[in-house]
């Protein structure tokens, strides 16, 4: 029988399934970090079990580590007692139980979501989990992977399953050429738009179409990463070359022969023709604009030339009762267009835009530019690998000298945990993924964009569409 | 963790329909800090408990152990610090119309239950609070029904395996165990994909 790619993947996982009970699925790779992590293993310390597969998880620092710099020692200072407690936590875990550990500051230090792709720890056809929502990023290799309560972070650890049932599955096809100027981040935000907050409810999310096969591995994980925002339990994308060519020859990818045995059963992954989905959505590419979010969840976004909706057009209650109580909190009117808003902080990181390919972007938009004054400018890589390939290239001293604050690695002002976070009533153009209430901290507001729509709005201090600034004389580079 | 088995109860359900609470709502991030759970009660919607008029602060539903959201409650991220926060606050049950994925499997693991409902029923319990604010509705898990005061009983969905785990009080990590001759199995077909090698 033709299969998806989720049902293949899931098939190859099934453990047990008991009748009238969940499928007991088997988990290939287990991510852990300091915040989700510490009551699992007091489950295990009070049941005297132990971690099952040490070999098979990883942990590393990321939530609530700092970002600012190091000390004259090399060493990044935690200031935060409980953040501090939180992290000496992990490490004593992971050592009573024989897991690797990414200190703060050390050579693989990263967020999560971006390390295990790093080190080619991520692959195709794995189940990956994470006490993490943005675990979907991992599917963007065709690797079904999600994120888990603390409760299911002791089951994994302890028996290296969990009891799951098999969700329904969704086609988002994207076809078309994006415009310059609109780049991943757009795609996930317009879908989002689309199918709401609630949409991807239930079902595993997976991106087809010419425009998802022509996007590098980074801005496939921007997409995926997201999926969560439509409530997905997972997004995917098929494994196809691009995919191999960015795994071959990572730390941890297979090497060899084995190299060979995981390709030929990679290939076989993709979706079989005449597979069908239990639901459908297709967008076009090639009307794509830039995307901003004017409300307090990712659903609320709109084309950055748009204008805010008005409450007084919204049929439904309750949605019109939602959109009021955020157009408040963001302090909008209905119908004001956002360009030329102005903004207190850029924010240039997260899981979802901190990657290598996304600070090129952002760099190549300020290069030889200056931030407006007023404005604070963030940029955070995703791990200390990030941090050292821009800095091989320069992009650290772009950002530098355009008056932008290049820092360590984490989470940063995403979770707004360590300290990083915006004061109250202040505006934000942010490329993480959530502009949740108080999310980037208490009061503040968040526009989320890309890193293109970042970066330009940083130059001017107002939200600005990056098509504008795009020099005609240079094509942007993305690989 | 081995949990109590829900009894039958009756409680004062507090109104908050909003659509989309979000977990950095029900549990802002800087509470997260913390690795027990026993001080999450104060965490719980506590930016919008420093509204006075937030309905967590009306004296009426001091108590209350049903709360009636909007749709979709439970949003975004996977911090079981959200089912924690309202277990430790004094919630039982959630009502609404649908659930986020992840927030529901850790309401179930921790014995608080999200009750699913129809538009029409959720809109018919909000319009009895409006009229009576401290409307009490019965839950029954064995017989999947909550009560209204009217008398009307409705049915709410749940899955076999949560409903047995959670009136007999039976653990999901004990459960697996019973599997692992299966896991033990699984493992011997499958070498691993990864192996990281230890601390
Ligand atoms: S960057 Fe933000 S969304 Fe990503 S793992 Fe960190 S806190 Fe979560």
């Amino acid at each position: 029988m033709a299969k998806t790619l989720f049902e293949k993947v899931w098939d190859a996982h099934v453990v047990a399934s008991p009748p009238n009970s969940p499928s007991i699925l088997y988990i290939d790779l287990h991510l852990i970090h300091e915040v989700t992590s510490p009551q699992a293993f007091t489950v295990l310390r009070e049941r005297g079990l132990k971690v099952r597969r040490p070999q098979q998880t990883i942990a590393t620092m990321d939530h609530s580590t700092p970002t600012t710099p190091r000390g004259l020692d090399g060493i990044i200072p935690v200031v935060d007692a409980m953040a501090r407690a939180q992290l000496d936590q992990l490490v004593k875990n992971c050592q009573e139980h024989n897991i690797r550990v990414f200190e703060l500051g050390t050579e693989h230090q990263g967020i999560v979501h971006v390390i295990g792709p790093e080190l080619g720890l991520t692959q195709p056809g794995m189940t990956i989990v994470c006490g993490d929502s943005h675990t979907s990023t991992h599917g963007a290799f065709g690797a079904l992977a999600f994120g888990i309560g603390t409760s299911e972070v002791a089951h994994v650890l302890a028996t290296q399953t969990l009891l799951q049932y098999k969700p329904k599955t969704f086609e988002i096809r994207v076809d078309g050429q994006l415009a310059d100027g609109v780049v991943a981040k757009d795609i996930i935000l317009a879908i989002i738009a689309n199918i709401g907050v609630g949409g991807g409810t239930g079902y595993v999310l997976e991106y087809t179409g010419s425009a998802i096969r022509s996007l590098n591995m980074e801005a496939r994980m921007t997409i995926c990463n997201m999926s969560i925002e439509a409530g997905a339990r997972a997004g995917m994308i098929a494994p196809d070359d691009t995919t191999f060519e960015y795994i071959i020859g990572r730390q941890y990818a297979p090497k060899g022969k084995a190299w060979e045995e995981a390709l030929a059963y990679w290939r076989t992954l993709p979706t079989d023709e005449g597979a069908t989905y239990d639901r459908q959505f297709t967008l076009n590419a090639d009307e794509l604009v830039p995307m901003i979010t004017y409300g307090t969840n990712p659903g609320m976004g709109m084309p950055i030339t748009g204008q805010v909706p008005d409450p007084a057009k919204v049929g439904d209650a309750s949605e019109k009762a939602g959109l009021e109580k955020a157009l408040q909190y963001m302090g909008l009117q209905p119908n004001q267009p956002l360009l030329g808003h102005p903004v207190d902080v850029v924010f240039i990181g997260s899981c979802t835009n901190s990657r290598i390919t996304d600070l090129r972007l952002a760099a190549d938009m300020l290069k030889g530019h200056r931030v407006a004054e007023n404005v604070r400018v963030l940029v955070v890589p995703g791990s200390q690998q990030v941090k050292k390939q821009a800095e091989a290239e320069g992009l650290d001293k772009i950002f530098k000298e355009a008056g932008a604050e290049w820092r360590e690695a984490g989470c940063s002002m995403c979770i707004a945990m360590n300290g990083d976070q915006l004061q109250p009533g202040q505006y934000a153009v942010s490329t993480s993924n959530r502009n949740f209430e108080g999310r980037q901290g208490r009061g503040g507001r968040t526009f989320l964009a890309s890193p293109l729509t970042a970066a330009a709005t940083a130059i001017h201090g107002v939200i600005t569409d990056p098509r504008t600034m795009i020099r005609a004389k240079q094509p942007i580079e993305v690989n | 963790m081995i949990m109590e088995p829900i009894k039958p109860f009756s409680s004062v359900a507090v109104p908050l329909p909003i659509e989309n609470i979000d977990t950095d709502q029900i549990i802002p991030a800087r509470y997260l800090k913390v690795t027990d759970k026993s001080s999450l009660a104060e965490g719980l919607f506590s930016d919008w408990r420093e509204d006075p008029n937030f309905v967590l602060n009306d004296e009426r539903y001091k108590g209350a152990q049903i709360l009636v959201a909007g749709h979709n409650f439970g949003c975004g991220s996977s911090r079981e610090h959200a089912p924690w926060a309202l277990k430790a606050y004094g919630f039982r049950a959630i009502i609404s119309t649908y659930f986020a994925d992840i927030f529901r499997n850790n309401a179930l693991k921790n014995g608080l239950l999200p009750i699913v409902v129809d538009a029409e029923t959720h809109q018919k319990i909000l319009d009895m609070i409006a009229e009576v604010p401290q409307t009490t509705i019965h839950v029954d898990l064995e017989a999947q029904t909550i009560t209204l005061p009217d008398g009307q009983s409705v049915t709410f969905p749940i899955d076999a395996f949560s409903k047995t785990c959670l009136l007999e009080g039976i653990d999901e990590l004990g459960y697996l165990f019973t599997q692992m001759p299966a896991i033990e199995a699984y493992e011997s077909a499958h070498p691993p994909r990864v192996s990281i090698g230890g601390a």
